[in-house]
């Protein structure tokens, strides 16, 4: 485990959000949100279902737009740049989608070389498929190569979407609840994918989930969501021995129950 | 950029009725203007926009043969007796190559391909919406747009003609099936008398007809796909209002061409 709070030396913001504000017609989801993420950390966003954990981040890649408040991803104001300054921008931050999102007309090695090719020109058939290969084995499900996504079980078809969003090599990924419809121990795989992710790839990441083992295991913080601001920020201990009452009502449904 | 957020929908709190058509009809306006900015700029997509073309074909050949067939052989058969009142069965070649090439062949390929084709990309792009993927696509730096849109709609125009020139030849077939039974007339004969009768206008007409028709198709499919709302329930509509939509667009299309090649026939 590793519950390390980085020091406050290194403290480079990657992503930097203040004052965020989101709703959809009547109803408000994020109200005055403010969230850093600090180069090299992963972070987890812990939340209720519906609480506005998805919307966040799809702010944060730009499926969104925030109606008040600044987004700031690696030096820019997500809302405020051109679409091709965003695309640009989205080859440095992956995105893992809840529901995995692969293709499914195309196969798994498909999938991979979709992002690929079209972000990647230069590079030639040999080194496309090498890399291909790379991430899959960094997932460890190079097997799958050939096969459809409708073949393969949830958990699987979560690591190629994983796999995908790496193959561009982002300095930050953003996952939104891997780990959720899984087994327990399709949940530690996923888990520790995510740390090896860390290791090896040297990515800051959020990684939303409601899932506590999760958070323990992945998060090097944690911040939780509660009508649509971060109430409660810093290490797991920290977090969890605050007596906050919503952070005991999570504690308890995970590991008391 | 998606527009899910900037939907009609989203734009206004609570707009009325008559703003959100406003609404509608601009968001289509921008799809249109979007298609032709992203088909002209590079990166193509030549591989896809093949292989769209080949699926198109692909999925409605056989019912075009079909009917254009026995359109050709009702058609000759239905026509004969009101010519032979005047001896004038002699004209059914030139009556029936007229007759396909001005306006049954095109409207019955629109209609058809908008019914198999237009469904199923509006299916398609709704499913690809609803599961995320095209959100996925977007996230990964690449221009859904480009890769499903423009892709299809190109493709549906350019296969439309084609086929709608295929469905002449079937009609062909179909109507000296039936002429060389009842006159004995032979092949080389029947499509000697019936090439002879069509002008170059015809051909141009048909041929913008058939363009519009593949265009029509392949956008209103694709905008419905694209914005269809989120859910199962979204796909099967955007796959009905494609279908719906694109057959009233192709008979307003057919009166406004007749009306407007009809300027130069005299
Ligand atoms: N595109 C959208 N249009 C309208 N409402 C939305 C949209 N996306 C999310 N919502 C609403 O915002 C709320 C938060 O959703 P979400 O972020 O997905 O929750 P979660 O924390 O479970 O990920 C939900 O009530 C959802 O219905
Ligand atoms: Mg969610």
């Amino acid at each position: 485990m590793q519950q390390k709070e980085l020091t406050d030396t290194n403290r480079e913001k990657v992503i930097e959000i203040k004052g965020l504000n989101k709703s959809f017609g009547d109803m408000k989801v994020l109200s005055s949100a403010n969230l850093d993420l600090i180069k090299g950390e992963n972070l987890v966003v812990l939340g209720k279902s519906g609480s506005g954990k998805s919307v966040l981040i799809k702010i944060i890649i730009g499926l969104l737009k925030p109606d008040i408040g600044m987004v700031n991803v690696l030096g820019k104001t997500v809302d405020q740049i051109t679409y091709k300054e965003l695309l640009k921008l989205r080859l440095r931050v992956g995105f893992s989608f809840q529901s995995s999102a692969l293709y499914d007309s195309m196969t798994v090695k498909q999938n991979l070389e979709f992002p690929l090719i079209r972000n990647q020109r230069s590079l030639t058939k040999l080194e496309t498929e090498k890399r291909i290969d790379e991430m899959l084995d960094a997932v460890g499900l190079l097997k799958t190569l050939n096969q459809m996504p409708s073949e393969l079980s949830g958990g699987q078809r979560k690591r190629i979407g994983i796999a995908r969003t790496l193959i561009l090599q982002p300095e930050i990924m953003l996952y939104d609840e891997p780990s959720a419809g899984l087994d327990p121990i399709t949940c530690i795989e996923i888990n520790k994918l995510i740390n090896d992710v860390q290791e090896r790839f040297h990515t800051s990441a959020i990684i939303i989930t409601h899932d506590l083992t999760c958070a323990k295991e992945v998060g090097n913080r944690i911040a939780m969501l509660v009508d649509g601001h971060f109430e409660r920020q810093g290490t797991f201990e920290k977090v969890f021995n605050s007596g906050d009452e919503q952070a005991q009502a999570f504690y308890n449904y995970n590991f008391i129950q | 950029m998606k527009t899910s957020d900037h939907s009609p929908k989203s734009a206004i709190k609570q707009p009325g009725k008559i703003a959100v058509w406003f609404l509608t009809i601009y968001d289509i306006y921008r799809f249109i203007i979007r298609f032709f900015k992203e088909a002209l700029l590079p990166p193509y997509e030549f591989k896809e926009v093949m292989r769209q073309c080949y699926e198109i074909g692909y999925r409605s050949v056989l019912l075009i043969s079909t009917t254009g067939f026995i359109t050709g052989l009702v058609f000759t058969k239905q026509s004969r007796p009101s010519l032979s009142e005047f001896g004038a069965t002699s004209w059914l070649p030139s009556l029936v190559g007229i007759a396909l090439l001005r306006t049954l062949a095109p409207l019955l390929t629109g209609l058809i391909a908008a019914g198999k084709v237009g469904s199923s990309i509006g299916a398609e792009l709704g499913s690809m919406n609803v599961t995320e993927q095209i959100d996925a696509m977007e996230v990964s730096a690449t221009n859904p747009f480009k890769y499903l849109v423009v892709t299809r709609v190109l493709a549906a125009t350019i296969t439309m003609p084609i086929l709608a020139f295929y469905t002449v030849m079937i009609g062909m077939l179909g109507s000296l099936l039936n002429v060389s039974i009842n006159e004995g007339t032979s092949a080389s004969a029947f499509f000697q008398s019936s090439l002879e009768s069509i002008t170059f206008l015809d051909i141009t007409a048909s041929t913008t007809k058939a363009i519009l028709f593949g265009f029509t198709i392949g956008m209103v499919g694709c905008y419905q796909g694209y914005n269809s709302s989120k859910g199962t329930e979204g796909v099967g509509k955007a796959a009905n209002a494609s279908v719906v939509i694109a057959m009233f667009l192709i008979f307003v299309e057919e009166v406004v061409c007749v009306q407007f090649f009809s300027f130069f026939i005299t």
